[in-house]
């Protein structure tokens, strides 16, 4: 029989089924969410409010970027000895590899950055004797402390998943070349991890943006400490809704970028 | 090392017995949150593969907001909005009358809220993992639509979405931490409250730490137990 000898049945009219009729309620409902927000933010635009905490958004933005920007680069190089410590044959390496991820993955950032920052003073005198206080004094070096320590523990379990999802056959056929075993793995094994690896790294720089949040509370003014003390100020609902806005704004920047990088180095698996 | 056992201790002059009791208002916020998440979780992973488009899209809008949003932020959000609306709706009604939002549903709805939203992505990637087969026996054997998903889908799903959701739910211990910032009286706010009074604040948020890693290993018994009861049923293959 031909193609066109088979007689389809005409499509059924589409009706107004009852997930048609939620979809379409919620989908109102979330256009309403949507126009009432930017109607309230424009109702209640006020051009002194806005010369006055507009700076001060713009300057905690940088510190929210900077903390994690620089967290998270040094949580990178701290990640590699960890990874490596991690699958170490020793025990007296992997042992306090392990508890480390275990301990920082394992516990609230807000309790980490409490135990750095208001814990470290209980050393108070030893501290000024190395004089290490001035870094424990400054809650912004703490708070970049207690992200850089985080970030590594999560970072390190990243590129520990990634290095061991490589076949060991990539491992023997370097061998079987008779490459030496640093330049296997970075010719030939952390290509191929880095793939694996892309997607959690972006995942964590998110977490990590989304975490910055709680700076605020040990009185770092970053977006989300600025946003506070606007709030403290003024009572204005709008000072939080701004925030959101730029938090949102920030992440799905970052979810797309990732997206973009990823479709790009993973062309070649594409069928 | 005497000291430290003595600030530790139950009673009047110990911080055991207000540690303890923060250690219970932490569990029962996340045992309280965790059906609400769950709940909420599954309808929208329901929403997003169904064939309305209009469904899907107002799905993925829920999950890219409370995704997207630091947690702390949600939390205010909730905490401060909702007072906000509430008040003006209850000034509708009586001038004049104030009103008082609970710290605790504040942390549940907001905990709730960004539990659910990564809780639907996991319940969607399990729905996907099981083969569309599995509907069509449901069909064959002429179960209803609500039947085939309580007795043929649901069961394979818990196996395949257990993982991700035990991760979840770690993530959410930790997340009740921050509810200690609109006065709830959890770990934390118990931790800080000693370390002011004694001075001690390293001995007090280190053991802060610990109580929560003792909840994460716990947790992972626990998840440990359920994988096993759960993968009882498993055929063999």
């Amino acid at each position: 029989m031909s193609e066109a000898a088979i007689q389809r049945p005409p499509e059924p009219p589409r009706g107004w089924s009852r997930q048609r009729i939620a979809g379409h309620v919620l989908m109102a409902l979330w256009i309403a969410a949507g126009i009432g927000l930017v109607v309230y933010l424009a109702s209640a635009y006020d051009p002194d409010l806005f010369a006055r905490f507009a700076p001060n958004y713009l300057s905690g933005l940088k510190v929210t970027l900077s903390l994690v920007g620089l967290s998270a680069l040094l949580g990178a190089l701290l990640s590699v000895p960890v990874a490596w410590a991690r699958t170490a044959k020793n025990p007296l390496l992997a042992g306090p590899a392990y508890g480390f991820v275990y301990f920082f993955r394992g516990t609230p950032l807000l309790a980490q950055a409490f135990l750095i920052y208001y814990g470290m003073g209980s050393f108070r005198p030893q501290l000024e004797a190395l004089g290490l206080w001035v870094f424990f004094r400054d809650a912004w070096y703490c708070a970049l402390l207690a992200f850089t320590l985080n970030t590594a523990a999560y970072q390190a379990e990243i590129l520990r998943g990634a290095v061991q999802s490589v076949p060991l056959g990539q491992w023997e056929g370097g061998a079987a070349l008779g490459l030496p075993r640093w330049l296997i793995l970075r010719k030939i094994v952390l290509p191929q991890a880095l793939i694996v690896a892309l997607r959690p790294y972006g995942n964590e720089i998110v977490l990590m943006i989304k975490g910055s949040a709680i700076v605020a509370i040990i009185t770092v003014l970053d977006l989300m400490g600025e946003t506070r003390r606007a709030y403290s100020r003024t009572f204005d609902f709008q000072t939080y809704l701004w925030a959101a806005v730029i938090y949102l704004a920030i992440v799905e920047t970052l979810r797309n970028i990732i997206d973009r990088i990823e479709r790009r180095i993973t062309a070649h698996l594409k069928r | 090392m005497e000291g430290t056992a003595a600030l530790l201790a139950f009673g009047p002059d110990g911080w055991g017995d207000e540690l303890a009791s923060g250690v219970l208002v932490t569990v029962s916020l996340a045992l309280a949150t965790l059906p609400l998440g769950l709940g909420a979780g599954f309808a929208v992973a329901l929403a997003k593969q169904s064939p309305e488009r209009s469904l899907r899209m107002a799905a993925d809008i829920y999950t890219t907001i409370f995704r997207g949003l630091p947690e702390l932020l949600t939390l205010f959000l909730v905490f401060y909005g909702a007072q906000l609306a509430l008040q003006h709706v209850v000034s509708l009604v009586a001038p004049g009358a104030s009103i008082e939002i609970n710290a605790f549903v504040a942390g549940m709805v907001a905990l709730g809220a960004v539990f659910s939203a990564y809780a639907s992505e996991v319940f969607l990637s399990a729905f996907r993992a099981i083969p569309p087969g599995q509907y069509e026996a449901g069909d064959a054997l002429g179960l209803t639509r609500w039947q085939t998903m309580r007795l043929v889908i649901l069961p394979q799903l818990i196996r395949l979405a257990l993982p991700g959701l035990s991760n979840l739910w770690l993530i959410l211990v930790k997340d009740t931490a921050l509810v200690s910032v609109i006065g709830l009286s959890d770990i934390i706010r118990q931790a800080g409250i000693a370390a002011r009074v004694t001075r001690e604040a390293f001995l007090f948020f280190g053991i802060a730490c610990l109580i929560y890693l003792g909840l994460a290993m716990l947790s992972s018994v626990a998840f440990a137990w359920i994988e096993r009861r759960v993968g009882r049923t498993e055929p063999a293959r």
